[in-house]
C-alpha cells in the first residue's frame, strides 16, 4: 500500500511523553507510510499526515503539548486543512475543554469532552461497535457496526452535529468519530483493533497521500 | 454492546513464556512474540504479558521483548511484573504496552496506584488482585484474602476492602485470580468474582482455574467478569479461543467474531 505510484508516505507521530508509540507506528508502516516521531514541534517536518496518539490524561498530555510547542503547530496544521489523524486523547484533546483534569483543550472542534457517566462499566474497554452515519473513506472495505477497541473513560461531544462520522453505544451513545475536511478523530484505537483497524489507518495514509 | 473479552496470558520468565502452578514446575510454552502473533490471529481479544521473574529478580520488565511482543499482534496488550513507578510504567507503555497491571507492588505502595493514572488515566491502569479463601474474621470480613508475591504471602487485607481502595485510587480494570483455583482446572472461583464484580464499577477480568469453555460462561454470567483469562489450556492447545467463544456465543454472551484472516502484520 502507501501512495498511488507506489512510493512511501511520510507520517509524522507527535511524541508528547505518555503513551504506547510502537503501535500505531507499526500500523503506519504495515501501511506503507514513513514515520518519524517529534518531541517537540520544530520536528515535525513536511508529512503528508500528522499523528496524534493517546494514552493518557488530559491535562499532563496537555502540559506537554504547550512545552512540545505543538499547540500553535497543531492548531496551525489543522486550520490549513492537512491531513490528520487523532487516535483517543488525541481526539479529545481537539475539543475546547475536557471534564479530565478540568483541562483547557485545543479548541480545534466546538465541544467539549464529557465523562461517560452512566455507562455500566467505566473505563469503557473491550471492542464494540463502530456506527456510521455517513460513507467516509476512511471506513472503505470496513463493514459498518464493525467491532473496534476501545479503551477510555471520557468522549468527545461535538456541538456541530454535522462532524459526527460514527457511534457508539455503551449505556449511551457517543461520538466514536468525527470528520471535518482532511481531519480524522476517532475514539477506539485503530492500531489495535486487528484487521479492521489496520485497514482504516492504510485508508487515511492513503487519503493523505492524494491530498499531499 | 460491549464484547466479553477473551484473553490468552503469556507468563514470562527469562523472555520465554512459561506455565506451571504459579512459580512451581515450570514448563517452557514458547516465544511471547510468536504466541501473541497466533493468539491475534486465532481471534483474542487482548493479551495480558506477566514478567513473573521480575519481581523475584529484583529488576525492571524486559522491555525489548515486551516490544517485539507488541510489534507482532495489533490487539491491545497489557504488561504486568517488574513496574515499580510511574518511570517504569512509562517506559513500558513506551515499548508497546496499552495498559499496565500492577500487583505486589501496589500492595507495598498503594499510592503508586494514584500516581500511575494521574499521569497515563485510569483506562491505562490495571490492579491485579491474588486472592484466596479463608475463614472469615474481623481482618478478613469476606473471607477472600490478598495473597502477593505470587500467592506465596498473606498480608492480612480482605480482597473486597482492596478491590473498593484500587479503585478509589484510580485503578480502571481489576484482574483477579483466585490463587485456590490457578492451575487447577477446578473452573474460576465464580463466588469471588461475584462479590468483587458487584462491588466495583471498573471492568472486571476473571482468572485462575480454567478448564474449558463453560468455565468462560460461568465467569461472565455467573461471576459477572467482562473478560475471560486464561493460559495453559490455550498454549496447550487443549481449547482453540474460537470455541470458547462458540460457547459464549451459544450461552447468548456477546463476543467479538475471530477474525477469518489474520490480524497481524
Amino acid at each position: 500500500m502507501g501512495a498511488p505510484d507506489g512510493s512511501s508516505v511520510p507520517v509524522t507521530v507527535v511524541d508528547y511523553g505518555a503513551g504506547n508509540l510502537v503501535s500505531i507506528e507499526q500500523a503506519l508502516v504495515a501501511a506503507g507510510a514513513v514515520v518519524r516521531r517529534a518531541e517537540r514541534a520544530d520536528q515535525i517536518g513536511n508529512p503528508a499526515l500528522l499523528v496524534v496518539p493517546g494514552v493518557g490524561a488530559s491535562g499532563p498530555a496537555m502540559e506537554r503539548l504547550r512545552a512540545g510547542g505543538f499547540e500553535r503547530a497543531i492548531l496551525d496544521w489543522v486550520a490549513d486543512d492537512r491531513p490528520f489523524l487523532g487516535i483517543c486523547l488525541g481526539l479529545q484533546l481537539l475539543f475546547e475543554t475536557s471534564d479530565e483534569d478540568q483541562a483547557r483543550t485545543l479548541g480545534v472542534l466546538r465541544g467539549h469532552t464529557v465523562r461517560l457517566d452512566g455507562a455500566p462499566t467505566l473505563p469503557h474497554i473491550g471492542w464494540n461497535q463502530v456506527e456510521r452515519r455517513h460513507d467516509h473513506r476512511a471506513f472503505a472495505g470496513i463493514a459498518d457496526g464493525a467491532d473496534f477497541y476501545f479503551v477510555h473513560s471520557y468522549a468527545g461531544a461535538p456541538q456541530d452535529d454535522d462532524v459526527v462520522l460514527a457511534e457508539t453505544e455503551h449505556g449511551r451513545r457517543f461520538t466514536a468519530a468525527v470528520a471535518r475536511g482532511n481531519l480524522l478523530g476517532v475514539q477506539f484505537h485503530p492500531e489495535r483493533s486487528g484487521r479492521d483497524g489496520l485497514r482504516l489507518i492504510a485508508n487515511v495514509v492513503g487519503l493523505a497521500a492524494e491530498v499531499a | 454492546m460491549l464484547c466479553r473479552r477473551v484473553i490468552p496470558c503469556l507468563d514470562v520468565a527469562n523472555g520465554r513464556v512459561v506455565k506451571g502452578t504459579r512459580f512451581v514446575d515450570l514448563v517452557d510454552e514458547g516465544d511471547p512474540p510468536e504466541l501473541a502473533e497466533r493468539y491475534a490471529r486465532e481471534g483474542a481479544d487482548e493479551l495480558v504479558y506477566l514478567d513473573i521473574s521480575a519481581a523475584p529478580e529484583g529488576r525492571g520488565t524486559l522491555l525489548d521483548i515486551v516490544e517485539r511482543t507488541a510489534r507482532r499482534a495489533f490487539i491491545p496488550l497489557t504488561v504486568g511484573g517488574g513496574v515499580r513507578s510511574v518511570e517504569d510504567m512509562r517506559d513500558v507503555l513506551r515499548a508497546g504496552a496499552d495498559k499496565v497491571s500492577l500487583n505486589t507492588r501496589a500492595v507495598e505502595d498503594p499510592e503508586l496506584v494514584r500516581r500511575c493514572a494521574a499521569r497515563f488515566g485510569s483506562q491505562a491502569v490495571v490492579v491485579a488482585i491474588d486472592a484466596r479463601r479463608v475463614i472469615p474474621t474481623e481482618a478478613i470480613p469476606s473471607g477472600f484474602e490478598v495473597v502477593v508475591r505470587g500467592g506465596r504471602d498473606a498480608v492480612g487485607i480482605d480482597a473486597l476492602a482492596w478491590a473498593q481502595r484500587v479503585v478509589g485510587l484510580g485503578a480502571g480494570e481489576l484482574l483477579v485470580t483466585s490463587i485456590d483455583r490457578d492451575g487447577t482446572k477446578a473452573g474460576f472461583d465464580t463466588g469471588q468474582l461475584r462479590a468483587i464484580s458487584d462491588l466495583v464499577r471498573v471492568p472486571v477480568i476473571a482468572s485462575g482455574g480454567a478448564a474449558g469453555p463453560d468455565d468462560f460462561v460461568a465467569a461472565v454470567r455467573d461471576g459477572g467478569a467482562d473478560a475471560v483469562l486464561a493460559a495453559g489450556i490455550f498454549h496447550r492447545r487443549e481449547w482453540s479461543i474460537a470455541a470458547v467463544k462458540a460457547a459464549m456465543a451459544a450461552a447468548g454472551l456477546p463476543v467479538r467474531a475471530v477474525p477469518d484472516e489474520a490480524e497481524v502484520a
